[in-house]
């Protein structure tokens, strides 16, 4: 893992110490709102339906045993006793009080943490696949190349005011487990003929409320230009991109108007006019921070494990946990463990402080002191033997962290909606619970096999809808809540945004809707090895529109 | 009007004037750039000191030719959310070379300060309030350690080696 050196140590506490003089400015009236908000927002700090909200940073999702104890301690503290892990790999709280919020940030200092640029105009946390240094179908570490990108926009001087927030993320494995195509900038690492290292770089996709697939600029980039290269692509957006409405500010907006082409050539033209070597990366110094990131000192052990398959072969829960949630490790007798933040009728992504503190402390005994968040909201031990996944897993199961969904229908991502939210028009936590629970996590479950179901609670798309096998999008007409469906989104390598059903569907008729839906799949579907997406690919839209809308008109939208 | 330079409010030896205004022959006006492009044919020879008003998204590169003959130039802030300035600040002094006066004027406040300075910025018109009271009680944040290069003084040498390298743009 990355540790901070005296230089960062010291950059985190000058900002929290400004931060604390900017909440007292607040507090006495000097700073009015419009002027604080600014302020608070590149501090992650949001004004929210009930309270403020503090989002805090884990670069690319990865935390120390130490740091998970932290969170679990400044919601116990601060809060209430429960933190919520979010699509960009960060913790919110939900309860601070403004006058405790400079207390928060020291804290998380002391343990190399901040909750810097998690919101604002600015480049954001940037984020990478969280099965990175452990998937077995990685071919180089991700996470080197989202840290000097985490040091480089931080607190960056020209890029603090941009017309939209920025977001930038990072993969290095064949399956694109970090959604790199629903990304401002995208970063896929890739080896070019001659061996030598690079990135594909996508730019301008998103989601929102025009959502985008990201184009691709550049079929490859020597990783030593990393640096000077998005500073390319982010000062043409400075520069050019749409400051007079704030939902066509972002980057996709400039790509789609100015179209492909001529954003190629002003970011190649501005990347070829920079005249001097200062973002160059030396490779001494990717060296360097390479280091930070070798793989813990794994034993080799034996690629079966005795006490593993003797649990597998005895216990059907045990085998379906380990179907849905532990994937193939890139070392032999190693497994990497997914502990669902979804257990079936629970808020998506909600840990309490004590199910965090047995996390940390499972990843200290058994999983080389390292948790990963992915952006599923799942939490993740990237090290496990597959000898310690049997008492791992019922230790899990003791505080309801061991559901076997990772991967599967009630692995719902979901937006805090309307219960939290200010900007939400509808629910989207209470559709979350109830479609779980009408799935569940048994052997239904286990027969509809891979689904994504994304669910926001607006057109902002936080809970990423678009990009949902089966996408829910909560809206308001008239008063009433009403739920648009998509099928057929992927945020993977192949990344494509979902085609809507038709008409919306009541928050009553919602769940029956998807089971609709999922019934329609389950009965056209050539096997079981041919998941939702594929089967959706094959047959289009025509019989779930026929299965959906003859079953039921849907409300009017 | 506060002109804020090296840390201390000084006197502004400069008058903004507007579009259509007579530039007098003494010089020291801040034009706006359209007003300059329209007069700038009378200007021919004359070594009148002279400075631009430059509104954001203005493209600065049809203004190239002009920017060594310029003593200040001056880049608006119309609101402060608005970060156009802070790119083409950069431009100005990485890409142009401008060695004069690169003044910021609209809205900026405390916590842009610094930031301002790091892309070029030497001088400042503030009018917010709260930011000027706070200049005035000493302030006015100062972080020491940076992550990225910038036209201002580098951090040491070797605590980031590649961000800290010296700079090699022309002086």
């Amino acid at each position: 893992m990355y540790r901070y050196d005296e230089f960062d140590a010291q950059f985190v506490h000058e900002r929290v110490e400004q931060f604390r003089d900017q909440v007292a400015r607040r507090l006495t009236g000097e700073l009015n709102e419009d002027q604080f908000r600014i302020h608070r927002l590149m501090n992650g700090l949001y004004l929210q339906l009930h309270a403020y909200m503090l989002r805090i940073a884990i670069p690319y999702g990865t935390l120390s045993s130490k740091q998970m104890r932290k969170l679990a301690e400044i919601a116990r503290r601060y809060d209430k006793s429960y933190g919520h892990f979010t699509t960009r790999q960060n913790l919110q709280l939900n309860w601070p009080a403004l006058k405790d919020v400079p207390d928060i940030l020291a804290e998380l200092a002391s343990v190399e943490m901040h909750a810097i640029q998690t919101s604002g105009n600015c480049i954001r946390n940037v984020t990478a696949d969280h099965f990175a240094g452990a998937a077995a179908d990685e071919f180089e570490d991700p996470r080197p190349y989202a840290e000097i990108l985490r040091q480089w926009s931080s607190i960056h001087p020209e890029f603090s005011f941009l017309p939209r927030k920025f977001k930038i993320a990072v993969t290095g494995a064949t399956s694109d487990r970090a959604a790199i195509q629903v990304h401002d900038i995208g970063l896929q690492l890739l080896r070019n003929d001659k061996g030598e290292l690079g990135f594909a770089v996508y730019v301008g996709g998103g989601q929102g409320r025009t959502p985008m697939v990201a184009k691709k600029i550049r079929d490859f980039l020597p990783v030593a230009d990393l640096l000077a290269y998005c500073e390319a692509i982010v000062r043409v957006y400075n520069l050019e991109g749409r400051r007079d409405n704030k939902y066509k500010a972002r980057i996709k907006i400039l790509v789609h108007e100015k179209g492909l082409e001529a954003m190629r050539t002003a970011v190649e033209a501005e990347f070829a006019e920079r005249n001097d070597q200062r973002l160059r990366l030396p490779q001494s110094e990717i060296d360097r921070i390479h280091a930070y990131f070798a793989p813990p000192d794994v034993k080799p052990r034996p690629a079966q494990s005795k006490a593993f398959e003797t649990r597998l072969s005895a216990d059907a829960k045990f085998a379906a946990f380990v179907n849905s949630n532990v994937s193939a490790h890139k070392v032999p007798g190693y497994g990497i463990v997914t502990i669902s933040l979804k257990p079936i009728g629970k808020i998506p992504g909600d840990a309490t402080s004590d199910q965090m503190d047995v996390v940390a402390h499972l990843a200290e005994h058994y999983g080389h002191d390292e948790i990963r968040v992915s952006h599923e909201q799942n939490l993740v031990m990237p090290y496990v033997a597959l000898d310690d996944i049997p008492h791992v897993y019922d230790e899990l199961a003791k505080h309801d962290l061991a559901c076997a969904n990772a991967g599967k229908i009630s692995d719902i991502i979901s937006c805090p909606g309307m219960d939290y939210c200010s900007l939400a028009t509808a629910r989207s936590i209470p559709v979350a619970q109830r479609i779980s629970q009408h799935f569940g996590d048994g052997d239904r479950a286990h027969a509809i096999g891979p689904l994504k179901i994304k669910i926001s609670g607006c057109i902002n798309a936080c809970g990423h809808h678009h990009v949902g096998h089966i996408g829910i999008l909560g809206l308001e007409r008239k008063g009433v809540e009403t739920y648009q469906i998509t099928l057929g989104g992927s945020a993977d390598e192949t990344c494509s945004v979902g085609d809507i059903t038709g008409p919306g569907f009541s928050y009553e008729d919602v769940v029956g809707a998807v089971n609709t839906v999922v019934e329609t799949y389950m009965g056209l579907r050539k096997d079981s090895a041919e998941d939702f997406l594929s089967a959706y690919r094959r047959v289009g839209m025509a019989p779930f529109k026929a299965a959906l809308y003859e079953k039921n008109p849907g409300a009017d939208i | 009007m506060a002109l804020y330079q090296n840390g201390q409010f000084v006197e502004d030896s400069w008058k903004t004037i507007a579009a259509g205004q007579d530039i007098p022959p003494s010089g020291h006006v801040i034009i706006p750039l359209d007003w300059w492009q329209a007069q700038r044919g009378a200007f021919t020879g004359s070594n009148v000191p002279i400075g631009v008003r430059i509104e954001p998204g203005t493209r600065i590169e049809s203004f190239a030719q002009d920017i060594p003959r310029m003593s200040v130039i001056a880049l608006a802030f119309p609101k402060f959310q608005d970060g156009r300035a802070f790119s083409t600040a950069q431009l100005l002094r990485e890409r142009y070379g401008f060695k004069g006066e690169l003044r910021a004027v609209g809205e900026i406040l405390l916590d842009q300060l610094q930031m301002l300075a790091r892309c070029g910025f030497d001088t400042f018109e503030i009018t917010d309030g709260p930011t000027l009271q706070a200049i005035k009680e000493g302030r006015a944040t100062q972080f020491t350690k940076f992550y990225q290069p910038s036209l201002m003084t580098e951090a040491p040498f070797g605590t980031r080696p590649w961000l800290r390298q010296p700079s090699t743009a022309k002086s």
